[in-house]
């Protein structure tokens, strides 16, 4: 009875929910995404994603100095995430560089988890982007050759579908959807990441609001702004959604909870401002694709959102923040 | 009827089983009870000017009292001599100044306590002044005097009085057991409010995780045309006064305000029977109904409990504790308060002894915030609680006043859900201190 008992602050039970079992969701969310890119673009896209993933957790461990190589997981998830936006067979150096840079640049300079600025992965992609853009930008894409897993798929090269009208029209939807389209490794099958989303949703990792904001502004402006190429104003908004990263930005990159809004306005907001920017990008701007740009460009944004929607709380008046 | 569920909230595991289906039992009355002068929210009491060190009292006898309004009086809880008056260590933390009375086994109860008369007959004025005098505060755990509430001030019509059985908090059934044993005292202390109050109508809430209260009340007012049972979802915070309120009722308190503002009172159910007692019987509250519960308790029970009994003294009674024991709390496990030592008394408010092992408590390091939002999601009062953690730690209590940190009022959702194990509670209780101290200021 003389035995001094633990004395803290209420709650004094917890959920089981752990930084690690977060991560560890989230890299069984990309689980389908990643056996879709082996399945479409064979054994480099496998290779890709292990050169990425496993630079990330070493630059990460040599960084902070552990021993535990998965620590919180969240190297890995950045660096699977990382290898998603890369073509299926970039040079190994591009990747070692681009999934290290992500690492340091996107994450630790910042102070490491929780307090980066900009999604990691992204930032990565921006830096590899800009640096040696002949790897990723233009006729660079690979067809995918699907259940080849042998075969070379960088032998044939393309572009992909956001190119230009006739690439477009060279695709159809169902294409779009299952994925069988040239593209980055992760972007490509939409079908594949609304089941990974699906899994996050049920978690109760993702919030609908980014998302659908996110689908629903690039919908809303692919079939007013889309010029309707695409069969129809309607399918041309599809297509927008389809084609592209948007999914895989929409789903995995603009839902990373480090670098999005916290308060439930904010992320609609969020979601809805990708879109904005996305589509300003790919109808209006220089490139072809705006998904990278637009998601970090609201990244630096997300602290003004937070401040400016602050929500009213239970039997509160509303009042201008 | 309004929306049926509030918003937020969490689903912890519950932990009922170990207690739901053993009836409340009283435990003997102790040798020695340690009566602190404060139990309740408001002015502390002081000793009687015939209380001092050597005199005799006997059950129910009043024995501190203070001229303060919001205030409840305290009556002696066994017959025999007070061998002490001065400070006692105290749930709350700080000793505080608490009589002592040996038991001199007679079990004699006072001479005054006896029936104010037929209480049909009962003014609103005489109700009140009844359970002020009985000393009764709010059994749930808040301790607010009972009579306070019953006596709004004249410009706030009270047409709807709640009772909440809710009983939100894990492990907890001592609110269970008295909805089980005690439903026709419930509905009669429900009708004494409705009196006072000059109200319209009662509704007792009830979580449907215990389908038997429910029924077994649905029953006792199946004959009332005013009182109404409500079965509510179960998910944690369903007892805080508030969601209570909107769920049963539909009005919103509005923040910063009190049920009143809308009309409306809440009491425990456990309140309830204590007020019956007080009209029928004119029995002053010297005892409650308490769970001992955890895995670090040998004999978890439902036990009615004489208030200044020493903690120690009832973990003995229930077998003591497991050896594996790391944490003794006061109340349930996401508001109840851990304590160092088991030396001290069981007070008005104690609703329940909770000993866990390593094994139920968390106590992984945090790690800094991951923005998940989750704590967001899951604030009953829709607050941004790891903004108001983060301005607390570094002392910008302007911006968590802003951020409406003083409407929490820490049910533990937040903390529970971090998946970094950050101690957001502590953090705004912080900030919400400083608020308050820079505001009186």
């Amino acid at each position: 009875m003389d035995k001094k008992m633990i004395v803290s602050s209420s709650p004094h039970v917890r959920s089981i929910e752990s930084v690690q079992s977060v991560m560890t969701d989230v890299l069984i969310a990309l689980f389908p995404v990643a056996l879709m890119a082996v399945l479409l673009f064979g054994y480099q896209a496998l290779i890709t994603m292990v050169i990425s993933v496993v630079t990330a957790m070493l630059v990460e461990a040599l960084w902070l100095r552990k021993k535990d190589i998965f620590n919180d997981g969240s190297a890995a998830v950045t660096g699977l995430l990382f290898a998603m936006v890369l073509p299926p067979s970039p040079p190994w150096w591009l990747v070692v560089v681009g999934a290290a840079a992500s690492i340091i640049i996107g994450k630790q300079v910042f102070g490491g988890i929780g307090y980066n600025i900009f999604n990691p992965a992204l930032v990565g992609r921006a830096i590899v982007l800009v640096s040696w853009g002949g790897y990723l930008a233009g006729n660079v894409w690979s067809p995918p050759q699907p259940f080849a897993f042998g075969a070379d798929v960088s032998a044939v090269t393309g572009a992909t579908a956001l190119a230009g009208q006739g690439e477009a029209l060279s695709y159809s939807l169902t294409q779009l959807f299952i994925g069988t389209v040239p593209g980055c490794l992760g972007e490509t099958s939409a079908l594949a990441l609304l089941v990974g989303g699906a899994w996050l949703y049920y978690k109760g990792h993702i919030d609908w609001r980014i998302p659908l904001g996110y689908l629903g502004t690039v919908f809303v402006m692919g079939v007013i702004f889309g010029g309707g190429f695409y069969d129809n104003h309607l399918m041309t908004g599809l297509f927008h959604v389809l084609a592209g990263g948007v999914m895989l930005g929409a789903l995995f990159m603009a839902t990373d909870m480090v670098t999005t809004p916290v308060t439930p306005v904010g992320r609609l907001i969020f979601g809805i401002g990708c879109g904005l920017i996305t589509m300003l990008i790919r109808i209006w701007g220089a490139l072809p694709e705006g998904v990278t740009y637009a998601i970090l460009l609201m990244n630096a944004v997300t602290p003004i959102i937070d401040n400016f929607t602050v929500p009213k709380q239970f039997g509160g008046v509303k009042k201008n923040a | 009827m309004g929306s049926t569920v509030f918003k937020g909230g969490i689903h912890p595991d519950y932990h009922k089983e170990l207690t739901a289906t053993m009836a409340v039992t009283a435990m003997k009355a102790p040798e020695k009870v340690v009566i602190p002068l404060q139990q309740h929210i408001g002015a502390p009491c002081e000793p009687l000017e015939s209380i001092e060190v050597g005199t005799e009292v006997k059950i129910g006898q009043k024995i501190a009292q203070s001229s303060g309004f919001v205030s409840a009086p305290i009556h002696a809880s066994v017959s025999g001599k007070i061998t002490a008056i001065g400070p006692y260590n105290h749930p709350l933390g700080r000793p505080v100044e608490a009589i002592t009375i040996e038991s001199d086994g007679e079990e004699k109860w006072d001479d005054s306590i006896k029936p104010a008369g037929n209480p049909d007959n009962l003014t609103a004025e005489k109700i009140r002044e009844i359970v002020r005098e009985a000393g009764i505060v709010g059994l749930g755990g808040a301790t607010f005097p009972a009579h306070v509430k019953l006596s709004p001030p004249p410009e706030k019509k009270i047409d709807i009085v709640v009772i909440n059985g809710a009983e939100c908090e894990p492990y907890l059934t001592a609110d269970h057991r008295v909805m089980l044993e005690n439903p026709e005292e419930i509905v009669f202390g429900l009708k004494m409010m409705i009196k006072a109050l000059g109200a319209e109508k009662g509704v007792i809430g009830v979580e449907d995780n215990k389908p038997d209260a429910l029924k077994v009340l649905e029953q006792e007012v199946a004959g009332e045309d005013n009182i109404t049972v409500a079965s509510l979802h179960t998910k944690y915070p369903q007892g805080a006064e508030k969601m209570l309120i909107q769920v049963t009722t539909g009005r919103i308190v509005p923040a910063g305000g009190l049920p009143l503002d809308v009309g409306v009172v809440n009491h425990n159910v456990g309140t309830a029977v204590a007020i019956t007692n007080a009209v029928r019987e004119g029995k002053p509250l010297v005892e409650r109904v308490l769970t001992v519960t955890g895995s670090g308790i040998n004999r978890p029970q439902n036990l009615m409990v004489r208030v200044g009994t020493l903690v120690s003294d009832v973990l003995e009674h229930c077998g003591g504790l497991k050896e594996e024991t790391v944490k003794l709390i006061i109340g349930g496990p996401m508001m109840g308060l851990a304590q160092p030592s088991p030396d001290i008394p069981v007070i008005k408010g104690t609703s329940g002894i909770l000993a866990l092992t390593g094994e139920d408590v968390y106590l992984a390091e945090s790690s800094p915030c991951i923005r998940c939002a989750k704590c967001v999601d899951h604030c009953p009062v829709q607050l941004l609680p790891t903004s108001i953690a983060l301005a607390s730690e570094h002392e910008m209590f302007k911006k968590a006043e802003k951020l409406h940190a003083m409407d929490c009022f820490e049910c533990g959702c937040c903390a529970f859900v971090c998946p970094s194990k950050i101690p957001l509670v502590q953090w705004i209780r912080i900030a919400k201190a400083e608020i308050a101290k820079a505001n009186k200021k």
